[in-house]
This record gives C-alpha cells, structure tokens and sequence, in this order.
C-alpha cells in the first residue's frame, strides 16, 4: 500500500519533462565542453574566453538572422565567423605564450573574455536580444505544449558532436590533431605543423561554442553575459568529465544538466545550479580524474 | 652522381653549442654524414649525444654553431619542417602514438602533399614486406606493441617520410639480445635503401658492425674520429672512452 | 651591499608613506576617496600576490574571501548596537578564514590549472548562496549598515571623517604589508617560494607541500578578509557582486600589471589600472568600454612584460 501511495506522489510527468529538457540542455552544454575539452587536451589551454565565443556566436546568428532572415544561414556564418576570430585570438594572443607558464594562458584569456564581454557590451547594448526558432511547433506532453525546435537542438548538437568525433578518428587531420594531442614533439617530428593544428583546433573549438550560442539563442534572450554562466558549468563539465577526455565531458555534461533538471522541480533555477557545484566538489573529493574516467591503475 | 657530389655532406654541423636551462651540455660538437652512409656516435651516459641529435632535429635550439642539410643552413627551423625536409628522427624509447593504431601511427608519416596514393601504398607494401609483424597487427593501438615491435614501428614511421637520413637514438636500449640482431638487419636495410643513418648507440660491437664512421663523444664535444674497420682493429680507444 | 640597499628602500618606503599621510589633506573629496579605494584594492591584491606570486598558485578564489569578509563585517554591524569596529573586523576576519580553509582543503591538492578553476568556482558558489539567500544576506540588493565609530570602548568615540577613514585604512594596509612582508622573508615564506620555483623538488626534500600550501591560503584569505571589512567600513555596504568571479580576475589584472612576487607591486597595479579607469571614462564618457583597451593592455603586458610595472620601472632603473 505504502508503495503504490509513494509511486502515486512521485510527479512522473514531472520527471519526464525535466528528462527530456535535461538532455536537451546537456546536450548543447557537451557541445560547449567538447570544443573545451578539444583545447585544453591539445595545448594544456583553459579557454576563459569560451563562453564568450558562445555569446558572439549568439550575437553574430542575431545580425544574419536579422539581414537574411534565414536561421540555418545564421548557425553556418556564425559558426564559421567566430571560427576565424578564434583563430586570430589563438595567434595573436596564445602563440606568443607558448613555451612559457601555462597559468599565462588562463591569464590571457581570462583578459580576452573581459575584451568580448565589454565590446558585446557596448556595441549591442545591455537590452537581450532574441533569435526566432526557425520553426514553430508543438507536441503535446502531458499538459504542456513542448517546442519541437528543443528536440532539434538536442539532436543537431549530438549530430555535430558526433562529425567531430568521426573527423578525429578518420580524417587525415583528425589523426593530426589526436597525434599532436599525445606527443607534441614527436608529431612536429613527423612533419605535422603543430603550430598551425593548435590554431585550427582553437577555430574548431570555437565554432562549436558559436554553434552553441545559436542553437541555444531561441531558449533565451541573448545578451552580453551569457556566456559566464555556460563557461562555468563547461568547466564543470569539463573537470568532472576528466579534463581533456572527450567522451567524458560529455557524459558529464549530460548527467549534470539531468540532475539539475530533476532539482528544478523541487528548487528555483537559480538554487539548482547549487547540484552541479556539489557534483564537482563530490568528483574532487572521490574521484579527481574524472567521474567517468576509469581510476587509473 | 659524381663522385665530388656524392662526398658532398648530406648533413653538416659545426661547433654546436646548447644549453638546457642553465647547463652546458653540447660544447662545440663538429661533425659530419655524407649521403647513404651510416655514422655512429659514441660515448658514455650523459655526453650529450642525444642532445646532439636532438639539435639536428630542431628540437632543442643551439646557442651558437651551425647545421646544414646538403649545404643548406636549418639551424633553428621548425622540426615539422626539417622532416618535410628529409630528416626522419626516431628516439630514445621510441615515443610511437601510444593511442594511434599502427596504420595512423605510418599515417602520420605517410599522409604528405605530393605523394601519389600509389606511392603511398608501394610505401606501406615496402614496410609491411621489412616488418611483417606490423602488418598483420595494423588495426591495433601502438601501445599494445612489445617493445621490439614498437621500435620497428617507430623506424618504420620514420621511413614513411622518405628521408634522406634517419636520426636513430639508442634502439636496442630495453630490448632483448635477440632483437638486437633485429636492429642490426634494420640499419642494413635501410642502408640499401640509400637512407643515411647518424646511429647514437650504446652497443659499441653493433655499432662498429654497422657503422662507416664512428665519432666518439666526451663531455659535450667530439674527441675521436675514426673509420669503424680501424676502431674494430684499435679497440684502445673505445676501452678509453667508453670503458668497455 | 645589502645595508646601503636596505637603507635606501625604507627612505622610499618612508617618502611613500610621507605622501599618503598628506594627501588627504590636499586631494579634493573625491579623489580622497578614490586613493582611499585604491588601498582597499591594493591590500586585496597585495594577499592575492601572496598565492600567485610567492607561492605560484594563481587563484580567482579572492573575491569570495573579500566578499564574505565584507558580508561577515556587515553581519557585525548590524546584529550589534552600537556598531563596533573591532567587532566588525574580527566576524569579517573569521569569516573570510573559515571560507579559507573551507576552498583550500579542496583545492590545494590539485596542481596548476585545475586550482584556479576549481577556486573560480568556489567563488561562484558562495556567489550563488550569497545571492539566493536573501533572508539572510540580502540577497541582490546587499546589506546597508552605519558606518561604525572608532572607538575603544570606555575611552573615546569618534566619527570618521573621511581624511581619518583615509588614515585608518592606510594604517590598516600599511601594518598588512610590513606584516606579509615580514611573513614572506621568513623561513615559512623562504619555503613557499621554493614551491613556487620548483614544487616536485620542495616535496622531495621532505616539506608537506599540502600543509604550506593551505597556510599560505589562509593567509591570502586572511588579508583579503581584511579588505573586504576596510570596504564594508568605508562603503556602508555590502553586495554580492563583489564576490563575483570577476573581482578575483581584476585583482589578478592587478597583480598582473603591477609585477607580481613584489607586495608592493599588486597596490602599484591596482592604482594604475583605476587612474587608467578613471582617466579613460573622463576622455571618453562614462559609457565608454574602458575594460576593452585596460585588456588589451593586460594582455600585452602578460606577453610582453611579465614582470609587470615593477619589474619594468626596475630595469629601466638599472640602465
């Protein structure tokens, strides 16, 4: 009786909402973290600058959206917008540091991130602007009318994730870039460019966080500090997944983002993020590799 | 070829000097390989004859002194460009892509600009002929290689780029007596390939076997030059030096 | 050699000071104030300098030290009447230790990179607590209290004005200096350094690396604190978005600019990167993105001159 009684008070459709929004949240936040995750495991750089990328990325699909109309077009220039000043960022401010303390890195980015913020800041204004889905739609879950665009963005997401993934395990450069991720020395003594794979890893990386802020644009006003709150919870992601770890990180970023989904039943948003913090410190008390990543033996 | 052209040096270095951090380590190392021909370096633990190769390589930036490949200067060049360049570069406890499969491992040498897919796979067919092992293990990661089979992986790799000399540093160090005749039958056919080999080694009877020339190296610079045949005859030297 | 150098140095130091005690008295109001915040900001880095420039760990921890030393004296202020300065400054110390211990416990056993980041999120959870914990902490609009008096009870109650507020917070900061300085010649600090030269040798030779690595964050949390009760005190107000990750990253701007490893630089930097601030919103209006050339700026000076203002005035000096 007892049992029945507590399966009755448990909001199962509660749950399945928050299922559903928990892995379309994860999966645009695995997306940020793996274009981190690609950076920091290829040169030792943390990216401060990577929610911002995002944001710019969100900005950038606002112009095109606003000129051309066209969401897909927007996603496309956005992404590859941003790619190109991602590699102007890493050659301009990154390559000098090669070589020296990689806490420089963190330094230099962190200064970049100050940068975009203040110019999204002052070009665009604080107002948040918005991003028209490309399409409307419902289904009906439950009693609520879901989006159908939140399935989209999860499925894209995964979608570019995986062509990522394919790229590095089969692509003549992806082998550049899994090479020079292993043994920096000994892939330059192969002939590969290393410092030309370390600015086009910093591009690639940066794309997907553009890619992000326009997938993820519809969902929420787009506005100059977007971004810290992503670049956050991507570190998270990113330590909890095993720094450097790809298929970690995106683990990480799904069970996170479910666990703050199922919390938000109960708290307010602003309280839940509380569950990925206790998440990290939990993975650093118990398992500072990584929660996913077999302890090393 | 002419014969003045053939004694041309394929790799020349003049009074090289390097420091790692604060230490001196190479203190004007002079030396030179001439096309097609093996060399062995010599000489106790801590010499700097890894040093020296790794110099050549790029990988480590001399403070003063020269290098030339077929007269050309590249001291100070990018390594990924001097093994565009013909210098293949295979060290000290081989450092294969542990992660990358055999095949990605030869990729990594293989996949250049200029280089016909036919060529490519007459390239790969060469080496799965010279090592039969790493062809039939040719899906699996290169750290699940025994260690002699990591070193063929690590020559064969090297080979990929088509290089005019090799820059081999200790391989038979960890390795099983009967591999090292392995070893032996590897700079042979390289040999015949027409690859120079600049060979640091350890094993002073196989390096003498293989080797035209022998340098011998003390405390940063070059202290004896001899044909091997004549260090083979006058082993004095290599009881000074080396204290065998 | 050292003794015409030391004696050189204090004749510095003691001109330094000379002019900071004067100031007051001729600056206009608000530029009284202006050099009483940057102090404020200078303690703050002056304890970050302690992690990131003798010890070798850069942290983004501060702003949370600074915050709950600043929320931990407004707690003083406001549970207890009359307001009482020292009281205020022992809840803001105990405060901002406690939260010390709590972030160093766990993350000073992690190396480089994944310290800083784990600080910087420590940082944003006392943020979000802070934040969200309205009833108690004010939530987004902060806490508002009187400033107190100084006053030792049961002899004398003064006011302040804003030149002895100016004095207070000087002496405050100059005590904290020749303290952290004192500290950081000392044999304990001789060791800190050696970790940050070199932590896996440190280790070897038998020093609990861990150990001295907590202490030293104690006491950058302790000084911060202690900045943090200086800004409640001159401010009157207390507010969650100094303990925003982005204070820490300003701090370490100004470590950045002012050279770091120096105590005395981090203040140099705090006080270029404001008169910069102040310089750049008076050419350009106050809408103006100051914090765009101030990070190009920060930027060049990590590539080009890493040693900071300090390390340049120096060899530029020594010409």
């Amino acid at each position: 009786m007892e049992l029945t009684a507590i399966l009755f008070s448990i909001p199962w459709d509660q749950i399945v909402i928050q299922t559903i929004n928990g892995i379309v949240t994860g999966m645009i936040l695995a997306l940020i973290a793996s274009g981190l995750t690609l950076i920091f495991g290829i040169m030792d750089v943390v990216n401060f600058a990577h929610g911002e990328l995002f944001m710019l990325g969100a900005y950038i699909g606002v112009l095109v959206l606003a000129t051309t109309g066209n969401f897909w077009l927007a996603l496309l220039i956005a992404t590859l917008v941003v790619a190109l000043i991602g590699a102007a960022i890493q050659v301009v401010t990154l390559r000098p540091l090669i070589g020296r303390d990689p806490l420089t890195t963190i330094l230099a980015t962190f200064g970049v991130s100050l940068i975009l913020q203040n110019y999204a800041l002052w070009q665009f204004g604080p107002v948040a602007r918005k991003i028209q889905e490309p399409f409307t739609g419902h289904f009906t879950l439950f009693y609520l009318e879901y989006p159908w665009y939140r399935l989209v963005i999860a499925g894209l997401s995964a979608a570019i994730i995986g062509g990522f993934w394919l790229f590095l395990k089969y692509g003549k450069y992806g082998i550049w870039i899994r090479a020079t991720t292993q043994d920096r020395v000994m892939a330059q003594a192969m002939g590969i460019p290393v410092p030309l794979v370390y600015t086009a890893a910093f591009a690639i990386g940066a794309g997907m966080a553009a890619a992000s802020g326009v997938l993820f644009g519809p969902l929420v006003g787009v506005n100059h500090t977007m971004g810290l709150d992503w670049v956050l919870k991507a570190f998270i992601v990113v330590v909890v997944g095993g720094m450097g770890n790809l298929v970690g990180s995106i683990a990480a970023a799904i069970f996170i983002s479910l666990l703050e989904a199922y919390a938000s039943i109960w708290v307010s948003p602003a309280q839940a993020v509380i569950v990925s913090f206790i998440v990290l410190i939990l993975t650093l008390l118990f398992r500072p590799t990584g929660l996913f990543v077999p302890t090393p033996k | 070829m002419s014969d003045a052209a053939k004694d041309a040096p394929l790799i020349a270095v003049e009074d090289l000097h390097t420091y790692y951090g604060k230490s001196h380590i190479l203190h004007g190392v002079t030396l030179h390989v001439r096309p097609g021909e093996v060399v062995g370096l010599l000489g106790r633990n801590g010499v700097g004859k890894s040093t020296t190769l790794k110099t050549i390589m790029g990988l480590v930036r001399p403070t003063e002194g020269s290098i030339r490949l077929e007269g050309a200067p590249i001291t100070g060049m990018a390594p990924h460009k001097l093994a565009r360049l013909g210098i293949g570069y295979v060290p000290e406890d081989r450092r294969i892509f542990r992660l990358l499969t055999v095949m990605e491992n030869l990729r990594t040498g293989l996949d250049r600009q200029g280089v016909s897919d036919e060529k490519k796979q007459a390239l790969l067919d060469k080496v799965f002929n010279y090592f039969p092992v790493l062809g039939e293990r040719r899906n699996q990661a290169g750290g699940t290689l025994s260690g002699g089979e990591q070193q063929m992986l690590a020559i064969a790799r090297a080979m990929m780029l088509e290089p005019k000399i090799i820059l081999l540093d200790e391989p038979t160090e960890g390795l099983m007596p009967r591999m090292v005749s392995q070893i032996s039958n590897i700079i042979n056919v390289l040999h015949r390939e027409n690859v120079a080999i600049l060979l640091v080694e350890q094993n002073v009877p196989l390096t003498l076997e293989a080797s035209e020339r022998v340098y011998i190296m003390e405390k940063g610079v070059v202290r004896h030059h001899a044909a091997a045949c004549d260090l083979k005859v006058n082993d004095a030297v290599i009881h000074q030096y080396l204290g065998v | 050699m050292t003794k015409p150098r030391n004696t050189s140095y204090w004749i510095a130091f003691s001109i330094v000071l000379a002019l900071l005690i004067i100031a007051p008295l001729v600056l206009p109001e608000f530029w009284r104030r202006f050099l009483t915040e940057i102090l404020i900001w200078g303690l703050l880095a002056m304890s970050s300098d302690i992690l990131i420039g003798y010890t070798g760990m850069v942290s983004f921890g501060h702003s949370a030290f600074f915050g709950l030393g600043m929320y931990g004296a407004a707690a003083a202020l406001l549970m207890f009447s009359p307001p009482n300065l020292w009281l205020a400054i022992l809840f803001g110390l105990v405060a901002s230790a406690l939260i010390a211990l709590f972030v160093a416990y766990f993350s000073t056993r992690l190396r480089d990179i994944y310290f800083a980041i784990t600080t910087l999120i420590f940082s944003q959870i006392f943020y979000v607590i802070v934040f969200t914990w309205t009833e108690v902490t004010g939530g987004e609009n902060g806490l508002n209290f009187r400033r107190p008096p100084l006053a030792i009870p049961g002899l004398f109650s003064v006011q302040f004005t804003s030149e002895t507020m100016h004095w207070f917070v000087l002496a405050v900061v100059t005590a904290s200096y020749l303290i952290l300085r004192r500290i950081t010649r000392s044999p304990f600090g001789m060791v800190l350094q050696s970790i940050r030269e070199n932590e896996p040798r440190t280790r070897a030779i038998g020093y609990p690396v861990e150990r001295y690595k907590i202490v030293a964050v104690m006491l950058s949390g302790l000084f911060a604190g202690l900045a943090g009760v200086l800004y409640a005190v001159q401010n009157r107000f207390a507010a969650p978005d100094f303990i925003f990750f982005l204070v820490s990253g300003e701090t370490v701007i100004f470590n950045v600019m002012g050279g770091i490893g120096t105590l005395v630089g981090p203040i140099v930097g705090a006080g270029f990167f404001q008169l910069m601030r102040e310089f750049l919103s008076r050419l350009f209006g106050d809408q103006f993105p100051y914090l765009i050339p101030l990070g190009v700026v920060f930027i060049a000076m990590i590539i080009f001159l890493p040693q900071g203002l300090l390390g340049f005035a120096r060899r530029w000096l020594n010409r």
